[in-house]
């Protein structure tokens, strides 16, 4: 899933400096189980926007809605309704999701109201880890299925470096070394010479380095 | 010590027709100055003269920004003395390291020593972006294709004089996993390494076990495997390095002796010869690489008492 986190409502507030009529957008997807952009959260961060302008000379009314996808046009447009009467959205989803009210609704300002974080998945109750890097080329079949471009703090395709100590990685205590997972991995897969062959440079081309990316599905397409 | 036949040479590299006469090859280590003085490499020059085969320049070390290693390397010829360009794969992608390969080599430097780079969060600039284009690995291919093959990364040729260096690598006998670390070396060597130096050897015993399993694999016969050494100054420098330098390995002893000493600079000297005869006396170990760390003076005394000068003339 896409993990994000909430801005600060102190930063959110700026934004939405000289609107009346905030509406709040939730999306029902990834921040909903991530526990940043679903309803509650929708829900909790209206309040706060009310309770932190309450001490202040501004009439601001917020309303709440969350859709299933803010990424996707159908339910986009359920919010054709709501829109005009609004002078600003916040949108609690990933940049996708803003992106796409925002080319919805062209005529509102729309507002961030998370930091859109990775690709990733849950550690523990309330922890997420980045998993993947979205680079374009995927090695995993190479590496026991564990990500060295997301994981090793160095993108490096033929590790672990000189830093990797007792499993962990040298940028801090708290980070796994990518290549020591890698490495036991595979040696519990019995495919330790896997890791023999020099891995090529990647290309990054097909990664965000080769500009804006497209998938285009010509048998899809109508 | 398995004695190597002299042999040809490849480059102008001092180091490598030093290794390649067979000679017990010694390198020290200067951090360029956070400054543009080029003042402060001839002073700190002054003490290897005489007592090296060639001074490795490191390149933005612990991820702090100094004057750039090819720079710095450039001032250091002037002086005489042979630079071991450092080059890192952390803030330079193919296209720059490329250009600065072919810059240093047009100025006369010889030596070059491939490097991933310690991550950018240790220094000061730590909201910078981290570049990590190709590997160590790669950055080894690349310098062996420019040089030997007179092509570009891309397989487009030079329209000219290729850069010819004598091209190492970097291997840390202490990081984990162990067993994984001569592997690792191997493949340094099949990317093209012709010489290694090492993390700071310390715990003695497990260097000799990462020699023996690369002589197991033949990889002392195929590469010319420095040590590295950092004279330790004081019991808290080596504490420091223990608890703060991932992939460092100081046994407990050795702090107790430096903390146990009454002239902590003289035990720290001591200590970095002791250490220099005992992987001298490992089959395979075809050098040291001493690196005092803002201590360059300690270097003539470490090298003479080794008993490793006069150094060979074979310019
Ligand atoms: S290799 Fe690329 S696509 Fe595959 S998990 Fe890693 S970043 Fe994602
Ligand atoms: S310690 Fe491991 S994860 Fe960290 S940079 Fe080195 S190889 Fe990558």
């Amino acid at each position: 899933m896409i993990v994000a986190e909430r801005k600060a409502i102190s930063d959110i507030l700026q934004m939405i400096e000289g609107a009346g009529r905030v509406l709040v957008v939730g999306c029902g997807t990834c921040v909903t189980v991530c526990l940043a952009g679903g309803e509650k959260e929708v829900a909790v961060c209206a309040s706060l926007l009310r309770l932190q302008n309450q001490g202040e000379d501004r009439d601001l009314t917020v309303a709440e809605a969350t859709i299933e996808r803010q990424c996707e046009w159908e339910f986009a447009r359920e919010l054709d309704e709501l829109v005009p009467d609004c002078d600003a959205i916040v949108s609690l989803a990933c940049g996708a999701g803003v992106q796409t009210l925002a080319a919805q609704f062209e005529d509102t300002p729309v507002f961030p109201g998370l930091n859109t974080q990775f690709i990733g998945i849950p550690e523990e109750q309330g922890v997420w880890t980045e998993h993947c890097l979205a680079c374009g080329e995927c090695v995993l079949d190479k590496t026991g299925g564990i990500c060295p471009i997301a994981r090793c703090a160095k993108t490096i395709l033929n590790g672990p470096c000189g830093g990797s100590q007792d499993g962990k990685c040298e940028i801090n205590p708290e980070t796994d070394c990518a290549w020591q997972l890698i490495f036991d991995r595979l040696k519990r897969l019995g495919r330790l010479h896997m890791l023999e062959e020099i891995e090529p440079p990647k290309n990054w081309s097909h990664s965000s380095d080769g500009g804006p990316r497209k998938v285009k599905r010509e048998d899809m397409i109508l | 010590m398995t004695e190597r036949p002299t042999g040809h040479t490849n480059t102008n590299s001092n180091l490598e027709r030093v290794l390649a006469a067979g000679e017990f090859a010694v390198c020290g280590e200067l951090g360029p100055p956070r400054s543009a003085d080029a003042e402060v490499i001839a002073d700190h020059a002054r003490h290897f003269h005489g007592y090296v085969d060639a001074v490795n320049i490191t390149d933005n070390q612990t991820a702090i920004v100094r004057m750039s290693s090819i720079a710095a390397g450039a001032l250091l010829r002037e002086v005489g003395l042979e630079p071991v360009i450092q080059m890192t794969c952390r803030d330079r992608n193919r296209l720059a390291q490329q250009a600065d390969l072919l810059g240093a080599a047009a100025m006369g430097l010889n030596t070059l020593l491939c490097l991933s780079g310690d991550h950018q969060v240790f220094g000061d600039e730590d909201t910078a972006r981290n570049v990590y284009d190709i590997d160590s690995m790669h950055l080894l291919q690349m310098v062996r294709k420019m040089r030997d093959d007179r092509q570009f990364m891309s397989g487009t040729d030079l329209e000219g004089a290729e850069p010819r260096f004598f091209v190492g690598a970097a291997a840390n006998p202490f990081a984990d996993p162990f067993e994984f670390r001569v592997v690792r070396l191997a493949k340094k060597v099949a990317a093209g390494a012709e010489f290694i130096q090492t993390q700071a050897v310390y715990d003695v015993d497990r260097f000799a076990r990462w020699m023996e399993a690369a002589r197991d694999m033949g990889l002392h016969e195929k590469v010319s495997i420095m040590a590295g050494l950092v004279p330790p100054k004081s019991a808290g420098a080596l504490r420091y390095m223990k608890n703060n330098v991932s992939g460092m390995r100081i046994p407990e002893e050795l702090i107790r002796r430096m903390s146990g000493a009454q002239d902590p600079k003289e035990e720290g000297i001591q200590i970095t010869v002791e250490i220099i005869q005992q992987v001298r006396e490992i089959e395979g170990v075809r050098g040291v690489h001493i690196m005092p760390i803002m201590w360059e003076s300690a270097l003539p005394e470490i090298v003479s008492r080794a008993g490793l000068t006069p150094r060979p003339d074979l310019s």
